[in-house]
């Protein structure tokens, strides 16, 4: 119950400090934007063949936008030794973990809902055949996004070039989860139900949520220390 | 005495490579495939030893996060890179197979893409380590990614069954028919580049224990 309060507390101030720079949020957003407009140039949009690659496009437009909220997730803690403030609280490493990793999903699901329909209306893509499944997919491989990328952006606060190690590090080790949510999500825009094949994808994307989460649960407490 | 036993280990390594070669060269060609189909004598050996190479990572990073004691990470980072060439040779000599067989240098297929986001994983942990200064959390921060990149491994040697693949089933586990004396040439060839693999990490991390020692005397200087 305790730690339920404290990963609620962590989560709680990352939100309200976001809600009041918005500047991690903002950025994202527009770059979402402006990736969207790029794909615009990059194939000419027919409807047909848009609904067939929504699901890549539109992780691809996720993977890029959300890295702009991670990086800021530990990197925001910096200026005034907040960092180590946060690490000599008395809370656990998980708790501090957990509540990061919480306000990072809510607001990269934040982009994620506000380009959805965004996407829609630029490309005349009808995605919401079947929104409640298309949420359950978004929440499953957004939850795998934010759990690799809080850990990665704990992992990367201190060093060089963080801006660069952040993405090359979570994108190959995501892929997995993205190959998996691009599959779900296209099916799921063209109006499929998901059945046979892309139900073992669904479960690989249940399994790397579980798998990832339990390992970073483990490992916070050893990356925060040193 | 170390370092001869050493080069003694490569020099036979070396010489059954050469030999077994010699040897593979005139086995009869096979039936549908031809001659490239001789590449799995080398393909599957350097496969399965940068499979080795990635749980001696593991292991060597996790003993590394228990004990604080660095020469887990230099056998870890050894290791490592060691496995990253032999994922390199894996990756080229399917290459060759794929645009004698299949037409095509490169497929998207499954346990090929796996393959790569190994690589791209492992080179991402050389380059982490090349991004932090400071000894101990370099070694710490190195370890928790090699633990996270060994996780990917069982989604490559599982992918094969998971997902719709053109990649060859597995000849050796799952009835393939192997004739027995090309098995022995097989195994030779997997005796040969474990071997292969053994000296070169020995060698790597000799480098790197050098390197910390050089580090640490340079340090004593500068605080002088």
């Amino acid at each position: 119950m305790r730690l339920v309060r404290q990963v609620l507390t962590i989560a709680a101030k990352d939100l309200r400090a976001e809600l009041r720079t918005k500047e991690a949020i903002n950025a994202s957003l527009a770059f979402a934007l402006v990736i969207l407009l790029m794909f615009s140039f990059a194939f000419d949009p027919e409807a047909d063949t848009t609904r067939e690659i929504s699901g890549g496009l539109l992780w691809i437009v996720f993977a890029f936008a959300g890295t702009l909220i991670l990086n800021r997730s530990f990197a925001r803690e910096i200026p005034n030794d907040c960092l180590d403030a946060l690490i000599s609280a008395p809370i656990p490493g998980a708790a501090l973990f957990l509540g990061k990793a919480i306000a990072n999903f809510l607001m990269v699901l934040a982009v994620e809902l506000v380009s959805l329909p965004i996407f829609g209306i630029f490309y005349n893509v009808h995605w919401a055949q079947q929104p409640a499944q298309l949420f359950g997919v978004l929440v499953l491989a957004t939850w795998g996004l934010t759990v690799i990328g809080t850990i990665f952006s704990a992992l990367t606060v201190n060093i060089r070039l963080r801006e660069v190690m952040l993405p090359m590090l979570t994108y190959p080790i995501l892929v997995p989860a993205l190959m998996g949510a691009m599959r779900l999500t296209a099916v799921l825009v063209l109006g499929k139900p998901i059945a046979g094949d892309d139900l073992s994808w669904l479960k690989m994307l249940i399994g790397f949520d579980v798998m990832y989460t339990a390992a970073s649960l483990v490992l916070i407490e050893t990356v925060l220390v040193s | 005495m170390r370092d001869k036993i050493v080069y003694v280990l490569g020099c036979i390594a070396l010489a059954i490579l050469a030999w077994n070669t010699y040897t593979i060269a005139f086995l009869p060609e096979e039936t549908r495939q031809g001659v490239v189909f001789k590449i799995i004598f080398y393909h599957v050996p350097v496969a399965l030893t940068a499979m080795c190479c990635s749980m001696v990572a593991l292991v060597a990073s996790v003993l590394f996060l228990i004990t604080k004691r660095f020469i887990f990470d230099a056998l870890a980072v050894a290791v490592t890179e060691v496995g990253l060439a032999f994922l390199a040779a894996n990756l080229v000599t399917g290459s060759i197979w794929g645009r004698q067989i299949w037409g095509i240098w490169w497929t998207w297929d499954a346990r090929l893409t796996s393959a790569l986001v190994c690589w791209l994983l492992y080179a991402g942990y050389l380059m982490l380590r090349k991004a932090i200064e400071e000894p101990t959390q370099r070694a710490t921060f190195a370890a928790v990614f090699s633990i996270f990149a060994f996780m990917d491994v069982p989604i490559v040697i599982f992918s094969i069954k998971w997902w719709r693949t053109q990649h060859p089933a597995p000849v050796f586990w799952s009835g393939g028919s192997f004739p027995p004396d090309w098995t022995r040439h097989f195994l030779w060839n997997m005796l040969a580049m474990v071997l292969l693999g053994v000296v070169m990490t020995t060698v790597r991390f000799g480098q790197e224990q050098v390197q910390r020692e050089i580090d640490s005397l340079r340090r004593e200087a500068h605080a002088l």
